[in-house]
């Protein structure tokens, strides 16, 4: 499908703000840091978190624990597909038990990667909490699950699809909103 | 999201795919890797899918590990045991596998004496077929976890070389192998008395030696095979203690093969007979990390394959 930008949202500058009182919110809600462990979903959501396991880091002085979690396995539209979609590494070198974890994605949609993401962390082990952080929340949600910390809510038509580019992966820092050039 | 990549129906042999699929098969299985180390080693990918074993050759170890990959990937498994079936009640191959697809399975694992018996299943069947080793041809998950082996210690899949030593004749494991190195680049060698080598397999790309110490000089992985006793290889030379003085690997031999080099084997080992007892244990030895990874790559082939391709007509 070929689509076009419509919009630019975010810049370098508001992307870093974001990212700084997202980190900030996550410190601030939980208190005792000794249990707080940060997981990042494949592929953009294991970036967010790195950034703001860098801010948390610069502002504490804390190493939070941070694991990758590909969560394609326990999808609920595997059976749809034509052909598999590629399976990337999960990588969780702690164990989630008794743990408060911060779940983060770059973009919360219908909510269906975190139902699939809360399921595959629950074969790990049984974590104390479970919290939510994504960068952009864009509506839409055929789930009941909301985010705890958000970069920024932006409403948008289901049509459409937003592009967090990061430069770990884009070269650049900037929100895109993109749509369809044909219908 | 997501990129779809991999195309095939069916697993043939390790012939019908481009170099681009088995870098996916080994991708994925780097993924796969990761699964059986955890506690709960399951996950629900292909719940609700059945997989069928179709052994008609005696295994244990393929077909153990094909049960364990479809049981951790949440698929629902039949083993059918050829021994105690209906074909020793005269039931024909293609009746057999109508009657298996008249329940539905999403994918039939097969392995058979008769070379080619996956590739004639595909002209009827409905579900996707894994060949688990057709008679003299090929057994390509094997080939596929030995190049899963080789791309952890060497990081890379390409740029090696490849020394096989032992029956070759008679080596499915031999064949898929050659196949799969000469579509990465890889150099390979083939190593044996010339009744297990046939110059035919030039064709394919190997190189043939007849003696151990020229044909592993040099190489990333030796890789033994076993002497195939029950499939008359001792017709082939005078005793097995003039195999072992001429085609055995030992420390002596293993030491013209590159310092960094890895000792493979698919199994079973004759040990003493064409592997050396101590060097089969010590820390150049991959065999055991082989069959770890047979699990990972057969979650791999069944994960992509899926078996969905063709859904039954009505």
């Amino acid at each position: 499908m070929e689509e076009k930008i419509k919009a630019k949202i975010m810049d370098e500058k508001k992307i870093m703000r974001a990212f700084q009182r997202m980190a900030v919110e996550i410190l601030e809600n939980n208190r005792v840091v000794e249990n707080l462990v940060l997981i990042g979903i494949q592929k953009k959501g294991v970036f967010v978190a790195e950034r703001i396991k860098k801010l948390i880091a610069e502002m504490e002085n804390i190493d939070l624990p941070t694991g990758i979690l590909d969560i394609t396995l326990f999808r609920d539209d595997l059976h749809k597909h034509e052909q598999q979609p590629v399976i990337r590494k999960t990588e969780i070198n702690f164990s989630v038990e008794d743990k408060d974890i911060v779940l983060i994605d770059d973009v919360l949609f219908t909510g269906r990667t975190i139902r699939a993401a809360m399921d595959s962390i629950f074969e790990l082990g049984r974590p104390a909490s479970v919290q939510l952080a994504v960068f952009i929340d864009r509506g839409h949600r055929e789930l009941p699950i909301s985010p705890d910390y958000k970069g920024k809510y932006l409403p948008t038509s289901r049509r459409e699809r937003v592009n967090v580019m990061l430069k770990e992966t884009d070269d650049i820092d900037q929100v895109l909103i993109m749509e369809p050039t044909r219908f | 999201m997501g990129d779809y990549i991999f195309s095939q129906n069916h697993l043939l042999g390790i012939d019908h795919l481009s170099d681009k699929d088995i870098d996916t098969i080994l991708e994925t299985a780097e993924s796969f890797v990761e699964i059986s180390t955890r506690d709960v080693k399951k996950v629900p990918a292909l719940k609700g899918k059945t997989v069928v074993n179709l052994f008609f050759e005696n295994s244990t170890r393929t077909r153990s590990s094909f049960e364990i990959a479809a049981k951790r990937l949440s698929a629902d498994l039949i083993n059918f045991n050829s021994s105690v079936s209906s074909l020793k009640k005269g039931e024909s191959l293609r009746d057999t596998v109508l009657t298996l697809e008249a329940m539905n399975p999403n994918i039939i694992v097969i392995r058979h004496s008769a070379s080619g018996s996956p590739l004639y299943l595909t002209t009827f069947a409905k579900s996707s077929i894994v060949n688990a080793g057709d008679g003299f041809h090929e057994h390509p998950t094997q080939a596929l976890l030995d190049a899963l082996t080789m791309k952890q210690v060497f990081k890379t899949i390409r740029g090696l070389r490849v020394a096989i030593v032992g029956d070759i004749l008679h080596s499915r494991v031999a064949r898929s192998n050659i196949i799969l190195h000469s579509k990465m680049g890889n150099e390979v060698s083939i190593i044996g008395p010339p009744s297990l080598v046939p110059r035919e397999f030039e064709k394919m790309g190997a190189k043939v030696h007849y003696n151990i110490e020229d044909g592993v000089k040099n190489a990333d992985v030796v890789m033994m095979l076993r002497v195939q006793s029950e499939r008359g290889a001792g017709n082939y030379f005078p005793s097995i203690r003039e195999y072992r003085k001429h085609f055995a690997i030992n420390r002596k031999v293993f030491k013209c093969a590159k310092k960094s080099a890895i000792l493979m084997h698919p199994g079973p080992i004759n040990r003493d007979v064409e592997i050396d007892n101590t060097l089969a244990d010590s820390d150049k030895s991959y065999i055991l990390q082989q069959v770890t990874n047979g699990i990972a790559v057969r979650m791999a082939v069944l994960y992509l394959l899926k078996g969905d391709f063709n859904e039954p007509i009505n």
